[in-house]
């Protein structure tokens, strides 16, 4: 019923992020458990495969109100109950965790999900987190470049000896287990405000995830562009061969006016933007965007006008207390609804040389490209 | 003639407010002044009332909406700045502290600043010097020696040759000098990087 995509398909990823908030419902005053939303995040992650989409990205957080402490944990069961979704993260905290164990975790999950698996590097914006790690917040964008660095060397060297400014060093060091095929999980790069991690995913060649719910689109677009210019600067392509990924948050209901009535006391209480501006203003000044699917892929298709061509589209979805029941209906009709319109349309408008969205698949296939020309020329 | 710009920003409000009246007349002053040392000065005043909201959802959300933008960028741009506030509860109001507490914390570096402050009565007047001053000072801005309150009693039917009108013509005169012995303002653009990322590694 949901028109399950094929791969050839799959040219653009749609999905959804979860911020694993544990969030009051403000309509019936009811918090789930830890345990009942730990089951419904699983709930969730398997239904997005059910109605067609690509990635489940989950955050990671290590403080109340949220409960993604370990990420990895949660996609790898989800990977033993999926078949085709892409796991992810939104984000995964480059400064705080030791980048040795990210190397180990998240090589491990590549290898159990049979290559289903990148990341979303971010620094987290939670001041007292970092202290309970033994970090600093003002060492933030520091941290995120020194150890992205060594994360980085850890996947495609085998043995590493290391030296820097915030760990211990490395002598002799191999990560294990290697990653799957010897291709790294594919990496984005996220931030709101940041252009200094902008420019570390342009000098990786990474991919780039503008946060884009909680900032003007104007905004958006200068980040994007940042990371466009530089990518082509450090040799990795031409500007709209840049991997940008968006986020996005929406609310619908077949009838425009009821989905903005069902939606408002969960806009108007949210942790994040709650008790500030009204729903309207916020609808106008970022992307959320409360009503007909029709209006979800009006919008939703506009994003290409001002970042360009892109590659992956996450949608925040299940947050601010909004009941589980609610939740599934709102991918059903993503999933039956949007997603089918928004592959056509993009993928007709996306020109050849602008690259499909990264898979294992794919970087596996460049990469014996790239060795079997290697051979050619030794 | 030099062009330059000033930007008056005004936390009265009631309508008419006597903080506004008090702004008008010093950014009056400020043009004149500037006019005598051949400097032409357009002037912005921003009425920070019709930006109350905004500077609430700003504090909440972390980004300003597009009204509030326009004048964030406005401050960081001016080569001067007249900021005026009602002294309440022995300070600036809460919502003229809101409006520098969301602006960004280098906009006002090196920048002339004249204060000005509005309130009941006379015993407020080192408001000005306690609390608006050393609020300038943090945020590395040029802040002119003259400060210039007016009282209820300022505004009195006789007051126009009286000390109010002496303090704001020594205080125009003073950002005056200020805004005729400096470049025009450059603002920074933040997505114009200055490093290469080999350098950050």
């Amino acid at each position: 019923m949901y028109g399950v995509p094929e791969d050839k398909e799959r040219v653009m990823q749609f999905g959804i992020f979860s911020v694993s908030d544990i969030t009051t419902d403000p309509t019936t005053g009811v918090t789930p458990t830890e345990g009942q939303r730990i089951q419904d995040i699983v709930t969730i992650a398997k239904h997005a495969e059910e109605v067609g989409l690509d990635v489940f990205a989950l955050g990671e957080h290590h403080n109340e109100p949220f409960f993604s402490s370990s990420p990895t944990t949660t996609l790898a069961y989800i990977a033993a109950q999926t078949k085709t979704l892409q796991l992810s993260t939104a984000t995964t905290l480059i400064t705080t965790n030791d980048p040795v164990k990210i190397a180990e975790d998240f090589a491990m999950l590549q290898h159990l999900a049979g290559g289903r698996v990148d990341l979303m590097m971010g620094r987290g914006n939670t001041g007292p987190v970092y202290p309970w790690f033994g970090k600093d917040i003002r060492a933030g964008i520091p941290l995120a470049i020194e150890n992205y660095a060594l994360l980085h060397q850890l996947w495609r060297e085998h043995v590493v000896d290391w030296q820097g400014k915030f760990r211990t060093p490395l002598q002799s060091f191999t990560s294990t287990p290697r990653p799957l095929d010897d291709v790294p999980p594919f990496v984005w790069h996220g931030s709101i405000r940041s252009p200094e991690i902008a420019e570390q995913a342009a000098f990786y060649g990474d991919g780039f995830f503008a946060n884009h719910i909680f900032w003007p689109a104007s905004h958006t677009q200068r980040m994007i562009e940042l990371y466009r210019s530089r990518f082509a600067h450090y040799g990795h392509g031409d500007p709209d061969q840049a991997i940008v990924g968006l986020g996005g948050q929406v609310f619908m209901r077949k009838n425009s006016q009821d989905a903005v009535k069902e939606f408002r006391p969960y806009f108007d209480n949210a942790p994040v933007y709650g008790h500030g501006p009204s729903l309207e203003d916020f609808t106008r000044e970022t992307p959320l965007t409360v009503g007909s699917p029709q209006q979800v892929i009006d919008r939703t298709l506009g994003f290409r006008d001002y970042v360009g061509d892109y590659q992956r589209q996450l949608f925040l979805m299940d947050h601010a207390g909004l009941p589980l029941k609610t939740v599934l209906e709102q991918l059903d009709l993503l999933g039956s609804e949007v997603v089918p319109v928004l592959r056509k349309e993009f993928a007709a408008l996306k020109p050849a040389h602008v690259p499909d969205a990264p898979t294992h698949a794919s970087l596996l296939a460049a990469k014996l490209e790239n060795d079997s020309k290697e051979e050619v020329q030794a | 003639m030099k062009q330059r710009n000033l930007v008056v920003v005004s936390a009265g409000l009631s309508q008419p407010s006597s903080t506004r009246l008090l702004a008008d007349q010093l950014s009056a002053a400020v043009v004149s002044a500037a006019a005598d040392g051949d400097v032409e000065l357009t002037v912005q005043v921003i009425e920070l009332r019709d930006l109350a909201h905004d500077i609430a959802n700003h504090l909440l959300t972390g980004f300003p909406p597009a009204a509030l933008k326009d004048a964030l960028d406005a401050v960081a741009a001016a080569d001067a700045l007249i900021a005026v506030s009602p002294i309440f509860t022995a300070s600036y109001s809460g919502l003229f502290k809101s409006f520098f507490d969301v602006l960004d914390k280098d906009a006002l570096t090196g920048k002339p600043v004249l204060i000005a402050a509005t309130a009941g009565t006379a015993r407020h007047s080192l408001a000005l010097e306690h609390a608006l001053r050393p609020l300038f000072a943090y945020l590395h801005a040029v802040v002119v020696p003259t400060s210039v309150f007016a009282a209820s009693d300022d505004w009195g039917a006789d007051s126009a040759d009286g000390m109010l009108r002496s303090r704001i013509t020594r205080a125009a005169s003073e950002l005056a000098r200020e805004l005729a012995s400096r470049e025009p303002v450059t603002v920074v653009d933040p997505f114009a990087l200055t490093v290469d990322f080999k350098d950050l590694l």
